[in-house]
Protein backbone atom coordinates (compact mmCIF):
# COMPACT_ATOMS: atom_id res chain seq x y z
CA UNK A 1 0.00 0.00 0.00
CA UNK A 2 1.25 3.66 -0.83
CA UNK A 3 0.38 6.74 0.84
CA UNK A 4 -1.55 7.66 -2.26
CA UNK A 5 -4.10 4.83 -1.52
CA UNK A 6 -5.02 6.22 1.51
CA UNK A 7 -4.32 9.93 1.51
CA UNK A 8 -3.86 13.23 -0.25
CA UNK A 9 -1.55 15.87 -0.13
CA UNK A 10 -1.72 19.77 -0.54
CA UNK A 11 1.74 21.68 -0.93
CA UNK A 12 2.16 25.26 -0.05
CA UNK A 13 5.05 27.69 1.18
CA UNK A 14 5.85 30.92 3.17
CA UNK A 15 9.07 32.45 2.94
CA UNK A 16 12.14 29.98 3.25
CA UNK A 17 9.87 26.89 4.31
CA UNK A 18 7.73 24.82 2.66
CA UNK A 19 4.63 23.00 4.41
CA UNK A 20 2.57 20.47 3.17
CA UNK A 21 -0.61 18.37 4.71
CA UNK A 22 -1.68 14.75 4.64
CA UNK A 23 -4.77 13.93 4.78
CA UNK A 24 -6.83 10.33 5.21
CA UNK A 25 -9.70 10.07 2.26
CA UNK A 26 -11.61 8.21 5.15
CA UNK A 27 -10.60 9.34 8.82
CA UNK A 28 -10.89 5.72 10.15
CA UNK A 29 -6.73 5.34 7.98
CA UNK A 30 -5.83 8.44 10.29
CA UNK A 31 -3.61 6.18 12.52
CA UNK A 32 -1.99 4.25 9.68
CA UNK A 33 -0.77 7.98 8.92
CA UNK A 34 -0.02 8.57 12.52
CA UNK A 35 2.26 5.68 12.58
CA UNK A 36 3.88 5.50 9.05
CA UNK A 37 3.68 9.17 7.86
CA UNK A 38 6.91 10.36 10.55
CA UNK A 39 9.33 13.12 9.83
CA UNK A 40 12.31 10.84 9.71
CA UNK A 41 10.26 8.62 6.64
CA UNK A 42 9.35 11.94 5.09
CA UNK A 43 12.71 12.85 5.03
CA UNK A 44 14.19 9.74 3.98
CA UNK A 45 11.91 9.58 1.27
CA UNK A 46 12.59 13.12 -0.21
CA UNK A 47 16.25 12.40 0.48
CA UNK A 48 17.05 15.07 -2.22
CA UNK A 49 15.67 17.85 -0.24
CA UNK A 50 17.67 19.95 2.45
CA UNK A 51 16.01 20.60 5.53
CA UNK A 52 16.92 22.64 8.36
CA UNK A 53 14.25 21.76 10.76
CA UNK A 54 10.94 19.58 10.02
CA UNK A 55 8.11 19.38 12.63
CA UNK A 56 4.96 17.83 12.09
CA UNK A 57 1.69 18.76 13.78
CA UNK A 58 -1.49 16.19 14.49
CA UNK A 59 -4.79 17.14 13.64
CA UNK A 60 -6.71 13.69 14.62
CA UNK A 61 -10.40 15.59 14.50
CA UNK A 62 -9.75 16.06 10.80
CA UNK A 63 -7.92 12.80 10.20
CA UNK A 64 -4.60 14.92 9.21
CA UNK A 65 -0.95 15.60 9.95
CA UNK A 66 0.62 19.28 8.81
CA UNK A 67 4.47 19.37 7.99
CA UNK A 68 6.33 22.07 8.32
CA UNK A 69 9.88 21.39 6.76
CA UNK A 70 12.30 24.82 7.21
CA UNK A 71 14.64 25.76 5.01
CA UNK A 72 13.47 23.66 2.21
CA UNK A 73 13.24 25.99 -0.18
CA UNK A 74 16.54 27.17 -1.38
CA UNK A 75 16.65 30.78 0.33
CA UNK A 76 12.88 31.06 -0.45
CA UNK A 77 10.36 31.63 -3.66
CA UNK A 78 11.61 35.05 -4.03
CA UNK A 79 15.71 34.07 -4.32
CA UNK A 80 15.65 30.50 -5.14
CA UNK A 81 17.19 29.24 -8.30
CA UNK A 82 15.08 26.21 -8.13
CA UNK A 83 12.53 25.51 -11.02
CA UNK A 84 10.02 24.86 -8.82
CA UNK A 85 10.98 28.20 -6.81
CA UNK A 86 7.26 27.51 -4.63
CA UNK A 87 8.25 23.63 -3.76
CA UNK A 88 4.57 22.93 -5.56
CA UNK A 89 5.27 20.04 -6.73
CA UNK A 90 7.03 18.80 -3.31
CA UNK A 91 3.96 16.93 -1.50
CA UNK A 92 2.96 15.11 -4.82
CA UNK A 93 6.07 13.31 -4.49
CA UNK A 94 5.14 11.99 -1.06
CA UNK A 95 2.10 10.02 -2.96
CA UNK A 96 4.41 6.97 -3.17
CA UNK A 97 5.55 6.79 0.46
CA UNK A 98 4.63 2.91 1.32
CA UNK A 99 2.60 2.45 4.13
CA UNK A 100 3.23 -1.09 6.13
CA UNK A 101 0.52 -1.73 8.43
CA UNK A 102 3.42 -3.22 10.75
CA UNK A 103 4.39 0.31 11.40
CA UNK A 104 2.65 1.16 14.74
CA UNK A 105 2.35 4.77 16.53
CA UNK A 106 4.32 3.45 19.22
CA UNK A 107 7.25 3.17 17.01
CA UNK A 108 6.57 6.17 15.46
CA UNK A 109 6.81 8.50 19.11
CA UNK B 1 -32.37 41.17 17.29
CA UNK B 2 -30.57 38.21 14.99
CA UNK B 3 -28.99 39.96 12.23
CA UNK B 4 -29.22 37.74 8.48
CA UNK B 5 -26.26 35.72 7.61
CA UNK B 6 -24.18 37.84 5.09
CA UNK B 7 -22.41 36.28 1.64
CA UNK B 8 -18.98 36.71 0.74
CA UNK B 9 -17.70 35.54 -2.69
CA UNK B 10 -14.38 34.92 -3.14
CA UNK B 11 -13.59 36.43 -6.70
CA UNK B 12 -9.57 36.06 -7.18
CA UNK B 13 -6.57 34.34 -5.27
CA UNK B 14 -3.88 35.92 -7.00
CA UNK B 15 -3.25 38.77 -8.58
CA UNK B 16 -3.53 36.88 -12.45
CA UNK B 17 -6.67 35.00 -11.48
CA UNK B 18 -9.38 34.01 -13.99
CA UNK B 19 -11.77 36.82 -14.47
CA UNK B 20 -15.23 35.54 -15.38
CA UNK B 21 -15.80 33.47 -11.94
CA UNK B 22 -15.79 36.18 -10.38
CA UNK B 23 -18.93 37.95 -12.85
CA UNK B 24 -20.32 34.93 -12.13
CA UNK B 25 -20.54 34.84 -8.51
CA UNK B 26 -21.54 38.34 -8.47
CA UNK B 27 -24.73 38.18 -11.35
CA UNK B 28 -25.79 34.57 -10.00
CA UNK B 29 -23.99 34.26 -6.37
CA UNK B 30 -26.62 36.45 -4.33
CA UNK B 31 -23.73 37.64 -2.74
CA UNK B 32 -23.30 41.07 -0.26
CA UNK B 33 -19.34 41.42 -0.57
CA UNK B 34 -16.68 40.46 -3.11
CA UNK B 35 -13.17 39.95 -2.26
CA UNK B 36 -10.30 40.47 -4.90
CA UNK B 37 -6.91 39.15 -2.93
CA UNK B 38 -4.09 40.17 -5.84
CA UNK B 39 -1.08 40.38 -3.62
CA UNK B 40 1.71 37.48 -3.22
CA UNK B 41 4.87 38.38 -1.23
CA UNK B 42 6.84 40.45 -3.50
CA UNK B 43 3.94 42.28 -5.39
CA UNK B 44 3.97 44.81 -3.49
CA UNK B 45 7.88 45.27 -3.75
CA UNK B 46 7.73 45.08 -7.58
CA UNK B 47 4.49 47.75 -7.43
CA UNK B 48 6.74 49.99 -5.77
CA UNK B 49 9.46 49.93 -8.05
CA UNK B 50 6.58 50.90 -10.69
CA UNK B 51 5.32 53.94 -8.53
CA UNK B 52 8.78 55.07 -8.24
CA UNK B 53 8.92 55.36 -12.17
CA UNK B 54 5.01 56.42 -12.54
CA UNK B 55 3.35 58.40 -9.23
CA UNK B 56 0.28 57.33 -10.27
CA UNK B 57 1.21 53.92 -10.85
CA UNK B 58 1.71 50.98 -8.65
CA UNK B 59 -1.11 48.86 -7.93
CA UNK B 60 -2.25 45.77 -9.93
CA UNK B 61 -2.33 46.39 -13.57
CA UNK B 62 -5.52 43.61 -13.52
CA UNK B 63 -7.29 45.96 -11.39
CA UNK B 64 -8.72 48.19 -13.94
CA UNK B 65 -10.06 45.22 -16.32
CA UNK B 66 -11.65 43.19 -12.92
CA UNK B 67 -13.44 46.58 -11.90
CA UNK B 68 -14.71 47.17 -15.92
CA UNK B 69 -15.68 43.78 -15.77
CA UNK B 70 -17.70 43.68 -12.49
CA UNK B 71 -18.50 47.12 -11.53
CA UNK B 72 -21.64 47.60 -13.46
CA UNK B 73 -23.32 44.21 -11.85
CA UNK B 74 -22.27 44.88 -8.65
CA UNK B 75 -23.58 48.37 -7.96
CA UNK B 76 -26.99 47.21 -9.56
CA UNK B 77 -26.96 44.39 -7.23
CA UNK B 78 -25.83 46.13 -4.41
CA UNK B 79 -22.36 44.26 -4.00
CA UNK B 80 -19.59 45.80 -2.12
CA UNK B 81 -15.87 44.84 -3.11
CA UNK B 82 -13.10 44.77 -1.09
CA UNK B 83 -9.34 44.22 -2.23
CA UNK B 84 -6.01 44.38 -1.83
CA UNK B 85 -4.96 45.50 -5.30
CA UNK B 86 -3.89 48.55 -3.89
CA UNK B 87 -0.70 46.93 -3.71
CA UNK B 88 2.10 50.32 -3.13
CA UNK B 89 -0.66 52.87 -4.32
CA UNK B 90 -4.12 51.98 -2.79
CA UNK B 91 -5.10 55.86 -3.10
CA UNK B 92 -3.69 56.04 -6.55
CA UNK B 93 -5.91 52.42 -7.70
CA UNK B 94 -8.97 54.85 -6.29
CA UNK B 95 -8.66 57.41 -7.78
CA UNK B 96 -7.99 55.30 -11.08
CA UNK B 97 -11.35 53.36 -10.41
CA UNK B 98 -13.17 56.41 -9.49
CA UNK B 99 -12.16 57.73 -13.21
CA UNK B 100 -13.25 54.48 -14.88
CA UNK B 101 -16.51 54.25 -12.96
CA UNK B 102 -16.98 57.75 -14.39
CA UNK B 103 -16.50 56.38 -17.86
CA UNK B 104 -18.83 53.56 -17.33
CA UNK B 105 -21.26 56.19 -16.07
CA UNK B 106 -21.12 55.21 -12.75
CA UNK B 107 -21.63 58.50 -10.86
CA UNK B 108 -21.63 58.56 -7.22
CA UNK B 109 -19.27 55.20 -6.51
CA UNK B 110 -17.63 55.32 -3.11
CA UNK B 111 -14.29 54.16 -3.03
CA UNK B 112 -12.24 53.70 -0.08
CA UNK B 113 -8.29 53.40 -0.30
CA UNK B 114 -6.80 52.31 3.20
CA UNK B 115 -3.30 52.98 3.88
CA UNK B 116 -0.93 53.15 6.57
CA UNK B 117 1.08 49.23 5.55
CA UNK B 118 3.78 51.39 4.48
CA UNK B 119 6.21 51.25 6.89
CA UNK B 120 9.25 51.64 5.02
CA UNK B 121 10.50 54.43 6.82
CA UNK B 122 10.12 53.41 9.97
CA UNK B 123 12.75 49.84 8.86
CA UNK B 124 15.02 51.83 6.95
CA UNK B 125 17.83 53.25 8.89
CA UNK B 126 16.66 50.84 11.52
CA UNK B 127 18.12 47.41 12.84
CA UNK B 128 14.73 45.06 13.32
CA UNK B 129 15.96 41.40 13.99
CA UNK B 130 14.38 38.60 10.84
CA UNK B 131 12.21 36.18 11.56
CA UNK B 132 12.75 34.31 9.17
CA UNK B 133 16.12 33.53 8.84
CA UNK B 134 19.32 35.19 11.00
CA UNK B 135 20.59 38.69 10.33
CA UNK B 136 18.57 42.46 10.82
CA UNK B 137 16.67 44.18 8.27
CA UNK B 138 19.84 46.00 8.19
CA UNK B 139 21.86 43.20 6.62
CA UNK B 140 19.41 43.89 3.29
CA UNK B 141 21.80 46.02 1.03
CA UNK B 142 18.85 48.10 -1.02
CA UNK B 143 15.52 47.84 0.69
CA UNK B 144 12.80 48.81 -2.08
CA UNK B 145 9.86 48.16 0.30
CA UNK B 146 8.81 47.42 3.56
CA UNK B 147 4.64 46.89 4.26
CA UNK B 148 2.63 45.96 7.54
CA UNK B 149 0.28 43.36 7.57
CA UNK B 150 -2.86 45.46 8.93
CA UNK B 151 -5.95 43.40 10.14
CA UNK B 152 -9.63 43.93 9.76
CA UNK B 153 -10.47 47.10 11.51
CA UNK B 154 -9.62 50.02 8.66
CA UNK B 155 -11.63 47.59 6.33
CA UNK B 156 -15.20 47.51 8.64
CA UNK B 157 -14.04 51.15 9.29
CA UNK B 158 -14.36 52.08 5.41
CA UNK B 159 -17.26 50.23 4.54
CA UNK B 160 -18.78 52.07 7.67
CA UNK B 161 -18.16 55.01 6.05
CA UNK B 162 -20.42 53.98 3.12
CA UNK B 163 -17.34 52.48 0.73
CA UNK B 164 -18.66 50.53 -1.98
CA UNK B 165 -15.20 49.71 -2.56
CA UNK B 166 -12.50 49.36 -0.36
CA UNK B 167 -9.03 49.27 -1.80
CA UNK B 168 -6.04 48.48 0.20
CA UNK B 169 -2.05 47.51 0.13
CA UNK B 170 -0.87 45.00 2.16
CA UNK B 171 -3.43 43.33 4.71
CA UNK B 172 -3.58 39.91 5.93
CA UNK B 173 -5.71 37.75 3.50
CA UNK B 174 -8.23 36.85 5.87
CA UNK B 175 -8.58 40.53 7.17
CA UNK B 176 -10.39 41.39 3.32
CA UNK B 177 -13.13 38.80 4.51
CA UNK B 178 -13.14 39.39 8.16
CA UNK B 179 -13.64 43.22 7.54
CA UNK B 180 -16.93 42.67 6.25
CA UNK B 181 -17.87 40.13 9.04
CA UNK B 182 -16.94 42.87 11.60
CA UNK B 183 -18.61 45.46 9.63
CA UNK B 184 -22.17 43.69 8.70
CA UNK B 185 -22.57 42.03 12.45
CA UNK B 186 -20.87 45.26 14.80
CA UNK B 187 -18.70 42.46 15.74
CA UNK B 188 -15.90 43.67 18.47
CA UNK B 189 -12.42 43.09 16.93
CA UNK B 190 -11.52 41.98 20.91
CA UNK B 191 -13.46 38.84 21.04
CA UNK B 192 -10.44 36.82 19.85
CA UNK B 193 -12.53 33.32 19.77
CA UNK B 194 -15.06 34.74 17.46
CA UNK B 195 -12.48 36.79 15.46
CA UNK B 196 -10.41 33.42 15.39
CA UNK B 197 -13.56 31.76 13.73
CA UNK B 198 -13.91 34.39 11.20
CA UNK B 199 -10.43 34.17 10.22
CA UNK B 200 -11.17 30.26 9.42
CA UNK B 201 -13.62 31.10 7.01
CA UNK B 202 -11.38 34.02 5.83
CA UNK B 203 -8.70 31.73 4.95
CA UNK B 204 -10.42 29.30 3.65
CA UNK B 205 -11.99 32.11 0.54
CA UNK B 206 -8.67 33.70 0.35
CA UNK B 207 -7.71 31.02 -2.23
CA UNK B 208 -10.24 31.53 -4.44
CA UNK B 209 -10.84 28.30 -6.45
CA UNK B 210 -8.41 26.36 -4.53
CA UNK B 211 -11.21 25.79 -2.20
CA UNK B 212 -13.57 24.66 -4.90
CA UNK B 213 -11.42 21.87 -6.75
CA UNK B 214 -8.55 23.93 -8.22
CA UNK B 215 -5.31 22.57 -6.96
CA UNK B 216 -6.94 19.27 -5.70
CA UNK B 217 -7.45 17.38 -8.96
CA UNK B 218 -5.28 14.06 -9.87
CA UNK B 219 -6.24 11.93 -12.61
CA UNK B 220 -7.41 8.28 -10.89
CA UNK B 221 -7.38 9.67 -7.28
CA UNK B 222 -9.30 12.88 -7.16
CA UNK B 223 -11.77 14.09 -10.09
CA UNK B 224 -12.56 17.27 -10.68
CA UNK B 225 -15.26 18.35 -13.31
CA UNK B 226 -15.44 21.25 -15.32
CA UNK B 227 -11.73 22.78 -14.51
CA UNK B 228 -11.79 25.24 -17.33
CA UNK B 229 -15.17 26.93 -16.26
CA UNK B 230 -13.94 26.74 -11.91
CA UNK B 231 -16.50 27.99 -9.94
CA UNK B 232 -15.03 30.41 -7.03
CA UNK B 233 -16.06 29.93 -3.62
CA UNK B 234 -18.60 31.83 -1.52
CA UNK B 235 -19.33 31.66 2.35
CA UNK B 236 -22.92 32.34 3.96
CA UNK B 237 -21.68 33.58 7.36
CA UNK B 238 -23.66 33.72 9.92
CA UNK B 239 -23.44 36.01 13.64
CA UNK B 240 -21.85 32.98 15.23
CA UNK B 241 -19.15 33.35 12.55
CA UNK B 242 -20.17 29.78 11.97
CA UNK B 243 -20.64 29.41 7.90
CA UNK B 244 -21.74 26.94 4.91
CA UNK B 245 -19.42 27.33 1.71
CA UNK B 246 -20.73 27.01 -1.82
CA UNK B 247 -20.57 28.03 -5.54
CA UNK B 248 -22.67 29.07 -8.38
CA UNK B 249 -25.12 26.19 -9.35
CA UNK B 250 -24.02 24.75 -12.79
CA UNK B 251 -20.24 26.17 -12.48
CA UNK B 252 -17.30 23.92 -12.88
CA UNK B 253 -14.91 22.28 -9.71
CA UNK B 254 -16.17 20.59 -6.38
CA UNK B 255 -16.70 22.34 -3.30
CA UNK B 256 -15.98 18.66 -1.11
CA UNK B 257 -15.06 17.55 2.92
CA UNK B 258 -11.51 17.00 1.10
CA UNK B 259 -10.59 19.99 -0.72
CA UNK B 260 -11.84 22.14 2.17
CA UNK B 261 -9.66 19.93 4.67
CA UNK B 262 -6.84 20.99 2.44
CA UNK B 263 -7.65 24.48 2.04
CA UNK B 264 -7.83 24.51 5.80
CA UNK B 265 -4.19 23.95 6.33
CA UNK B 266 -2.67 25.17 3.61
CA UNK B 267 0.63 27.33 3.99
CA UNK B 268 -0.75 26.99 7.45
CA UNK B 269 1.97 26.24 10.19
CA UNK B 270 1.27 25.57 13.81
CA UNK B 271 -2.44 24.76 13.05
CA UNK B 272 -2.93 25.72 17.09
CA UNK B 273 -1.25 29.25 16.27
CA UNK B 274 -2.10 31.19 13.36
CA UNK B 275 -1.38 34.80 13.81
CA UNK B 276 -2.65 37.80 12.10
CA UNK B 277 -3.14 41.16 13.23
CA UNK B 278 -6.46 40.94 15.00
CA UNK B 279 -6.28 37.59 16.55
CA UNK B 280 -3.93 33.91 17.15
CA UNK B 281 -6.41 31.73 15.12
CA UNK B 282 -6.40 27.81 15.99
CA UNK B 283 -7.51 25.77 13.29
CA UNK B 284 -7.66 22.31 15.53
CA UNK B 285 -11.09 22.04 16.80
CA UNK B 286 -12.36 23.06 12.94
CA UNK B 287 -14.86 21.03 11.77
CA UNK B 288 -16.85 20.61 8.35
CA UNK B 289 -19.87 18.84 7.31
CA UNK B 290 -21.60 17.99 3.93
CA UNK B 291 -25.20 19.54 3.90
CA UNK B 292 -25.68 18.24 0.00
CA UNK B 293 -23.49 18.57 -3.23
CA UNK B 294 -21.15 21.62 -2.95
CA UNK B 295 -22.48 22.70 0.23
CA UNK B 296 -20.08 22.37 3.08
CA UNK B 297 -20.82 23.37 6.31
CA UNK B 298 -17.91 24.68 8.42
CA UNK B 299 -17.77 25.33 12.11
CA UNK B 300 -15.61 25.53 15.34
CA UNK B 301 -11.84 27.00 15.71
CA UNK B 302 -10.83 29.54 18.44
CA UNK B 303 -8.76 32.69 18.95
CA UNK B 304 -6.51 34.01 21.27
CA UNK B 305 -5.41 37.80 22.28
CA UNK B 306 -3.57 39.50 19.17
CA UNK B 307 -0.04 40.07 19.12
CA UNK B 308 1.49 42.81 20.21
CA UNK B 309 3.86 42.99 17.28
CA UNK B 310 2.91 43.41 13.62
CA UNK B 311 4.53 41.48 10.38
CA UNK B 312 6.43 43.41 8.09
CA UNK B 313 7.39 42.14 4.42
CA UNK B 314 10.79 43.34 3.55
CA UNK B 315 11.42 43.59 -0.37
CA UNK B 316 14.57 44.25 -1.55
CA UNK B 317 16.73 44.06 -4.38
CA UNK B 318 18.94 40.70 -4.11
CA UNK B 319 20.72 40.70 -7.94
CA UNK B 320 19.82 39.09 -10.89
CA UNK B 321 19.37 35.51 -12.00
CA UNK B 322 20.57 34.21 -15.06
CA UNK B 323 19.26 30.81 -17.16
CA UNK B 324 19.78 28.62 -20.32
CA UNK B 325 17.98 25.98 -21.24
CA UNK B 326 18.25 23.34 -24.27
CA UNK B 327 16.87 20.22 -24.76
CA UNK B 328 18.00 16.95 -26.13
CA UNK B 329 16.12 13.63 -27.78
CA UNK B 330 16.58 10.15 -28.65
CA UNK B 331 18.89 7.25 -26.87
CA UNK B 332 21.55 8.78 -25.17
CA UNK B 333 19.79 12.21 -24.42
CA UNK B 334 20.34 12.09 -21.08
CA UNK B 335 24.43 11.94 -21.51
CA UNK B 336 24.46 14.08 -23.72
CA UNK B 337 22.58 16.80 -21.72
CA UNK B 338 25.25 16.45 -18.67
CA UNK B 339 28.16 16.50 -21.10
CA UNK B 340 26.78 20.52 -22.23
CA UNK B 341 26.16 20.76 -18.53
CA UNK B 342 29.61 20.31 -18.14
CA UNK B 343 30.62 22.36 -20.82
CA UNK B 344 29.33 25.07 -19.85
CA UNK B 345 30.39 25.04 -16.06
CA UNK B 346 33.61 24.70 -17.72
CA UNK B 347 33.61 27.85 -20.05
CA UNK B 348 31.90 29.69 -17.57
CA UNK B 349 35.07 29.24 -14.87
CA UNK B 350 37.28 29.59 -18.47
CA UNK B 351 35.85 33.16 -19.23
CA UNK B 352 35.85 34.35 -15.57
CA UNK B 353 32.02 34.91 -15.39
CA UNK B 354 31.25 36.27 -11.87
CA UNK B 355 28.10 34.02 -11.27
CA UNK B 356 27.52 32.20 -8.20
CA UNK B 357 25.76 29.38 -7.00
CA UNK B 358 25.47 27.35 -10.98
CA UNK B 359 23.50 25.15 -10.97
CA UNK B 360 22.87 21.68 -13.23
CA UNK B 361 19.92 20.03 -13.87
CA UNK B 362 17.78 18.44 -16.32
CA UNK B 363 14.09 18.76 -16.80
CA UNK B 364 12.47 15.43 -16.94
CA UNK B 365 14.77 14.20 -14.76
CA UNK B 366 15.94 15.80 -11.43
CA UNK B 367 14.87 19.43 -11.30
CA UNK B 368 11.71 19.58 -9.29
CA UNK B 369 12.16 15.62 -8.25
CA UNK B 370 13.18 15.47 -4.71
CA UNK B 371 13.46 11.77 -4.07
CA UNK B 372 16.95 11.43 -5.18
CA UNK B 373 15.85 8.14 -7.19
CA UNK B 374 17.23 7.29 -10.44
CA UNK B 375 14.46 6.79 -12.80
CA UNK B 376 13.47 3.54 -13.81
CA UNK B 377 13.25 4.00 -17.39
CA UNK B 378 16.23 6.70 -19.28
CA UNK B 379 13.87 8.94 -20.72
CA UNK B 380 13.63 9.68 -24.23
CA UNK B 381 14.18 13.49 -24.16
CA UNK B 382 15.24 15.38 -21.47
CA UNK B 383 16.20 19.33 -21.26
CA UNK B 384 19.10 21.19 -19.46
CA UNK B 385 18.57 23.76 -17.06
CA UNK B 386 21.55 25.96 -15.80
CA UNK B 387 20.98 28.68 -13.85
CA UNK B 388 23.12 31.09 -11.45
CA UNK B 389 23.15 34.62 -9.78
CA UNK B 390 24.63 37.29 -10.40
CA UNK B 391 25.47 41.16 -8.82
CA UNK B 392 24.78 42.67 -12.54
CA UNK B 393 22.33 41.64 -15.74
CA UNK B 394 25.27 41.47 -17.87
CA UNK B 395 26.99 39.23 -16.17
CA UNK B 396 23.98 37.13 -15.29
CA UNK B 397 23.28 37.13 -19.04
CA UNK B 398 26.63 34.78 -19.75
CA UNK B 399 24.91 31.99 -18.56
CA UNK B 400 22.40 32.09 -20.97
CA UNK B 401 24.82 32.52 -23.72
CA UNK B 402 27.11 30.05 -23.11
CA UNK B 403 24.22 27.75 -23.51
CA UNK B 404 23.06 28.82 -26.71
CA UNK B 405 26.58 28.40 -27.84
CA UNK B 406 25.81 24.82 -27.55
CA UNK B 407 24.11 25.15 -30.74
CA UNK B 408 27.61 24.93 -32.42
CA UNK B 409 29.82 24.17 -30.06
CA UNK B 410 28.13 21.72 -27.77
CA UNK B 411 27.51 17.92 -28.06
CA UNK B 412 24.94 17.00 -31.07
CA UNK B 413 20.92 17.27 -31.36
CA UNK B 414 20.97 19.98 -28.96
CA UNK B 415 17.72 22.26 -29.95
CA UNK B 416 15.48 24.69 -28.49
CA UNK B 417 17.81 27.04 -26.48
CA UNK B 418 16.52 30.01 -24.73
CA UNK B 419 18.59 32.12 -22.51
CA UNK B 420 17.01 34.55 -19.75
CA UNK B 421 18.05 37.22 -17.07
CA UNK B 422 15.63 38.52 -14.65
CA UNK B 423 15.95 40.87 -11.62
CA UNK B 424 15.33 39.47 -8.15
CA UNK B 425 12.93 41.22 -5.74
CA UNK B 426 13.78 39.20 -2.50
CA UNK B 427 11.63 39.17 0.51
CA UNK B 428 12.25 38.81 4.25
CA UNK B 429 10.66 39.06 7.29
CA UNK B 430 10.33 41.29 10.29
CA UNK B 431 8.24 42.40 13.30
CA UNK B 432 7.35 45.84 14.27
CA UNK B 433 4.99 47.01 17.40
CA UNK B 434 1.38 47.59 16.40
CA UNK B 435 1.01 50.60 18.40
CA UNK B 436 3.55 52.37 15.63
CA UNK B 437 1.29 51.62 12.67
CA UNK B 438 -1.42 54.40 12.12
CA UNK B 439 -3.99 52.90 9.22
CA UNK B 440 -5.77 55.65 7.70
CA UNK B 441 -8.56 56.06 5.20
CA UNK B 442 -9.10 57.99 2.30
CA UNK B 443 -12.43 58.49 0.39
CA UNK B 444 -12.71 59.03 -3.23
CA UNK B 445 -15.90 59.42 -5.10
CA UNK B 446 -16.46 59.08 -8.61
Amino acid sequence: MLLGDIAHVRTGDKGDLSQFSVIAFDPADYPRLLAAVTVPRVLAHLAGLRVRQATRYALPGLGALNFVLEGALSGGVTRSLALDAHGKSLGAQLLDLPIDDALRVEDAE
Amino acid sequence: MRPEPIRIGAGAGFAGDRIEPALELVEQGDLDFLVFECLAERTIAAAQQLRQSDPHGGFDPLLLERMRRVLPAARARGVRIVTNAGAANPVGAAHAVAALARDMGLQGLRIAAVTGDDVLDLVRGAEHPLIDRPGTSADLARIVSANAYLGAGPIADALAQGAEVVITGRVGDPALFVGPMVHAFGWSLDDAPLIGRATVIGHLLECAGQLTGGYFADDGRKQVPGLARLGFPFAEVSADASAVLGKVAGSGGALTLASCKEQLLYEILDPGAYAQADVVADFRSVRFAELGPDRIAVSGGDGRQRPDALKVSIGYDDGFIGEGQISYAGPGAVGRARLAAAIVEERLAIIGAPVTELRSTLIGLDSVDRTGRPPEVDPREVRLRVVGRAATAEAAALIGREVEALYTNGPFGGGGATAAVRPVLAVASTLIPAAQVRPAITLVEA
